[in-house]
Order: structure tokens, then C-alpha cells, then sequence
């Protein structure tokens, strides 16, 4: 009994464009289950998840756990602030100690790249990243993937533009590799300083000039700006960014078409976004957060149930 | 497929008997038609609902076949079991997740849940959890095309559209027009026995 997927899902650069398209088709059924009465699903009855979450995070934290209740999955967080990693147990003593209780999942977010991997390799459960550093964030493009596939219809042939910090950016990178696996033509835009030295590498386009990206794009995905950029020198000033690098209105009036406008969150309003353009009439930002609940749903699905400790149990009971 | 299929040699020609055919399948579901009418009192508060996939195809034709007769429009949903299956553990690889939809509010009404073939039962166990997750009906019922037994679970239909006998090693296929070009109910040896 193999999952289509594999036993973790730790980022998209690995996924086939078949794996990807697999998630998306599951998890367009899915959103209905969150327009019930009864917001739930029995799928995952019985399963335990572990939502380890080294870094501070509302969204994908709770979008993570919302999917798994409604899946019927049995869930526990923890935060490493109140627990024995703040007394210097590694990570995998961690996970091997939550093992020992016999779970089933682990949703992990760390500030290492490569942490989620690093983990998978070492314990039985199935592993999601939930955002390594740097690295990748899966479900995140996943769902900027969706969102924009139920606009277009098809991604083939369509034009993303990633604008803003994409160097440090773990949700750029899985967009980069999910959007061009699946057709779309991909360009990233931003200062110099916050683009990665190899950014040709992964097959997009550089915009220097914003008014370029909105020219050429039928979508922005406007990454949020860490505001501690700014004291590490990569920009002058939260205001210069947005004179030159700001989605405006404005800017947005002179595009030759409609721009879906797509942003993971939190914005920061008036920096890489403003207000006009975040609750304008192109913006998608509220049906990614729907999407979120959906495409994690999708990805709990197919990955239970590949643990080897599942299967023996269910052989067993036969 | 032809007469010619029988001449090949790279496999084992399937005996293939013909349960329905078009003309006997429409014959059929208008009689299933008939009976829902009949054993719901009539139209109001009716809601028929297709389980993924077939049931779908086959709840819509017996709809439109109440709305020629009866001149109104009987709401009609669709319900994906997959996330309700009993076997999901055991199963590989996962199967598809299609789309569950229910047009209107289900609390009060007359449901009658529709589906092609009935075998263990299993299937409805699953789409009577799914459904009252929904709320709560008036009243349940099923209806299913073909009734071949082999029952692993107390249910029962109460309208069929036809009873197969299905010696061990066969099988029933539904085909319906617009998933499969024509309708046609089949029985169909498996090449494993």
C-alpha cells in the first residue's frame, strides 16, 4: 500500500506534475466539507498528528489544524517555547519521544532548511513541511496553485509574477518549482538585493521594475517584506520600498489587463501592498486562505494511511 | 468489439451476457421513476440523490423522467462516499475523491438515494453517515438499478430496477449514455475464475 505521493511531503521541487495535478483534483472536492453543517469527515478516524512548529506562525498553523479536525484526525501542537526543546532536547529526540506515543503524522515548521527532511529520514511517520527556512513551504504553493487554477482554468501558458523578497523567501521557491512543473511561465521581481544570485537557474524571468511585472503578468504573487530586511541593510526604507516595488492601484490601472493578485500573508499594508489593491476586486487573498483548509485536507488524505505501523494494524484487524 | 474478438488469442474472451438492454434499461428506471413518486406520496419534499458515479447519471435520468410526468423540477444531488469507506486503510493506492453536492438543505425532506449497482451494502452504509452529517431527513430510501445480493450489511433496497443472480466469479457493469456512449446493464465473467 503505497501513497501516490510517497511518505512525505517536504517540498514540491521532487513532485511530478501528475503528483501535483493529484493534490490539486483532491482537494477541489474537499472544500465543500467546510460549507457543512457538520464540518467533518470521518477519513482520518484514529490517526494522530503531531503539529511541531519551531517558529511562530498563526496561519498555516491553524489552517493545518482545521484540516486535520475536519478529517477526523486527533491532534496535538507544540510549541517549542513550552516544552523540553527549550531545554536543549534535539529534534529528533523530540520526534523519536512523540513516536513512542505512537502517532501517526508529524506537521513541521522550522527555521532550518533542510529540518524537515532531516527529520523524515529518521522517524516512521509520515512528515509535512509545513516551511523550512529557506527551502520550501509545499502546501503554500499548493494553494497558491489552486487558487490561481480555478481563475485560469489552466495554468498552462500563464504568466506569475513573485514579487518582493524571493531570496529569503521558502514560498517563492515552491511556487517557482510547482508553477513552471505545471506550464505556467514564471518571472520574479524585486530589488537586486533580495533576489537569490541564481534566480536563472530555476528557469524565470527578472523584473527590475514593477511596472514591467504588471505589463507582462496575468497574476502578481506579492510576497510579504520581513520588516527586519530593512535593518539588515537589504533595503533603504519600508517607504522607498514602497514607492518602487508597491502594487498600487495606480499601477494596477495602467496594466493592459485584469491582475489576479495573490499574497501568503500577513500583508503589511502600504509597504509591498496597499489596502486599495488587497480588498480590490482582483484580489484572491481570502480564497487562498479558503484553499489553505483544503489543499492540507488533500494532503493529509493521500499521505495517512502509508505508515507502515497503519497498514500492520489494519492487516491485523482484517 | 465484434464477433472477431472471439478469435483472438492474446486473451481470454469474457463470456458477456446482456442483463439490460437500452431499450429494457429506459423501460426500467421508469418504472423506478413510478415507484418513488409512488411511494414518497408524490413530489414534494423529494430530493434524489446520485452516489458518485454512476448513481449520479442514473438519479438524473429518473429526475428528468419525473418532471416529464409529474411537470416539476425534483432537486437532485450527488454524493462522493470515498471519505466514508470502511476500507480506506487497506485500499492502495488512495482512491479519487469526487465532488459531493446537495442543492438544498436535507433536514425535513423525503431522500431517496440512488445508485447503480447493490452488492454488499457497504456503499450505503458509508452514503447514510455522509448524508447525516448533512441533517436530518424525514425519510431515507434507496433505489438501485441492478440487485445482484451478496449483502454484508443489514440493507435493504426498496425500489430495483432489476435482481441478477451473479454466479461467482462474474461481475455486473453499468454502462450509462453519457459516461460510456450507451446504456446497457452487462454480466460480465472475470478472467480470474
Amino acid at each position: 500500500m503505497t501513497s501516490p505521493l510517497g511518505k512525505d511531503l517536504l517540498g514540491l521541487e521532487h513532485l511530478t506534475a501528475e503528483q501535483i495535478n493529484l493534490i490539486l483534483d483532491t482537494a477541489e472536492p474537499l472544500r465543500e466539507i467546510s460549507e457543512r453543517t457538520i464540518k467533518k469527515v470521518p477519513t482520518l478516524r484514529g490517526a494522530t498528528i503531531v503539529n511541531l512548529f519551531f517558529e511562530a506562525s498563526t496561519r498555516t498553523r491553524i489552517s493545518f489544524e482545521f484540516a486535520e479536525k475536519r478529517m477526523s484526525a486527533d491532534t496535538v501542537n507544540v510549541a517549542p517555547a513550552a516544552s523540553s526543546v527549550s531545554k536543549g532536547e534535539t529534534l529528533v529526540d523530540t520526534a523519536r519521544n512523540l513516536e513512542a506515543m505512537r502517532i501517526d503524522m508529524v506537521v513541521i515548521r522550522h527555521g532550518s532548511s533542510g529540518a524537515a527532511r532531516f527529520l523524515a529520514e529518521r522517524i516512521e511517520s509520515n512528515v509535512i513541511n509545513a516551511g523550512d527556512g529557506t527551502h520550501e513551504h509545499p502546501t503554500q504553493g499548493l494553494l497558491d496553485m489552486l487558487t490561481l487554477r480555478q481563475k485560469f482554468g489552466s495554468l498552462v501558458g500563464k504568466k506569475i509574477c513573485i514579487c518582493g523578497d524571493v531570496l529569503h523567501s521558502r514560498v517563492a521557491r515552491s511556487n517557482i518549482w510547482g508553477l513552471t512543473k505545471l506550464g505556467a511561465e514564471v518571472a520574479v521581481c524585486g530589488p537586486r538585493s533580495l533576489l537569490p544570485n541564481a534566480i536563472h537557474e530555476m528557469g524565470v524571468q527578472v523584473f527590475d521594475r514593477i511596472e514591467q511585472a504588471i505589463e507582462w503578468a496575468d497574476a502578481l504573487n506579492i510576497l510579504r517584506l520581513q520588516l527586519e530586511r530593512m535593518q539588515a541593510g537589504y533595503i533603504p526604507s519600508l517607504r522607498e520600498y514602497n514607492r518602487v516595488f508597491g502594487v498600487t492601484r495606480e499601477r494596477l490601472e495602467r496594466a493592459p489587463r485584469d491582475l489576479l493578485i495573490l499574497h501568503p500573508g500577513p500583508m503589511n499594508r502600504g509597504v509591498e501592498i496597499d489596502s486599495d489593491v488587497a480588498d480590490g476586486p482582483h484580489s484572491v487573498i481570502l480564497e487562498q486562505v479558503t484553499n489553505g483548509v483544503a489543499v492540507r485536507m488533500a494532503v493529509l488524505y493521500l499521505l495517512a494511511g502509508n505508515s507502515p505501523r497503519l497498514a500492520e494494524a489494519a492487516k491485523g484487524g482484517a | 468489439m465484434g464477433r472477431a474478438a472471439y478469435f483472438t488469442f492474446d486473451m481470454t474472451p469474457a463470456p458477456t451476457s446482456v442483463v439490460l438492454s437500452a431499450r429494457a434499461f429506459e423501460r426500467t428506471i421508469t418504472r423506478m421513476a413510478d415507484e418513488i413518486i409512488e411511494r414518497n406520496d408524490g413530489t414534494d419534499r423529494l430530493l434524489l440523490v446520485g452516489i458518485q458515479r454512476r448513481g449520479v447519471q442514473i438519479a438524473a435520468r429518473i429526475a428528468a423522467l419525473i418532471t416529464a410526468r409529474e411537470s416539476v423540477e425534483v432537486p437532485l444531488g450527488a454524493l462522493d462516499i470515498t471519505l466514508y469507506r470502511d476500507d480506506l486503510q487497506t485500499v492502495g493506492p488512495r482512491p479519487v475523491v469526487g465532488k459531493t453536492h446537495l442543492p438544498v438543505a436535507i433536514e425535513g425532506l423525503n431522500v431517496v438515494i440512488v445508485d447503480d449497482v447493490l452488492f454488499t451494502g457497504r456503499t450505503i452504509r458509508a452514503a447514510l453517515d455522509e448524508l447525516a452529517d448533512f441533517g436530518r431527513p424525514a425519510r431515507v430510501s434507496l433505489a438501485v438499478l441492478v440487485d445482484r445480493g451478496g449483502r454484508e450489511l443489514p440493507i435493504q433496497p426498496d425500489v430495483v430496477g432489476k435482481h441478477v443472480e451473479v454466479p461467482i466469479g462474474s461481475r455486473v457493469d453499468v454502462c450509462v449514455a453519457e459516461l460510456d456512449g450507451k446504456d446497457e446493464v452487462l454480466l460480465v465473467a472475470t478472467e480470474a475464475l
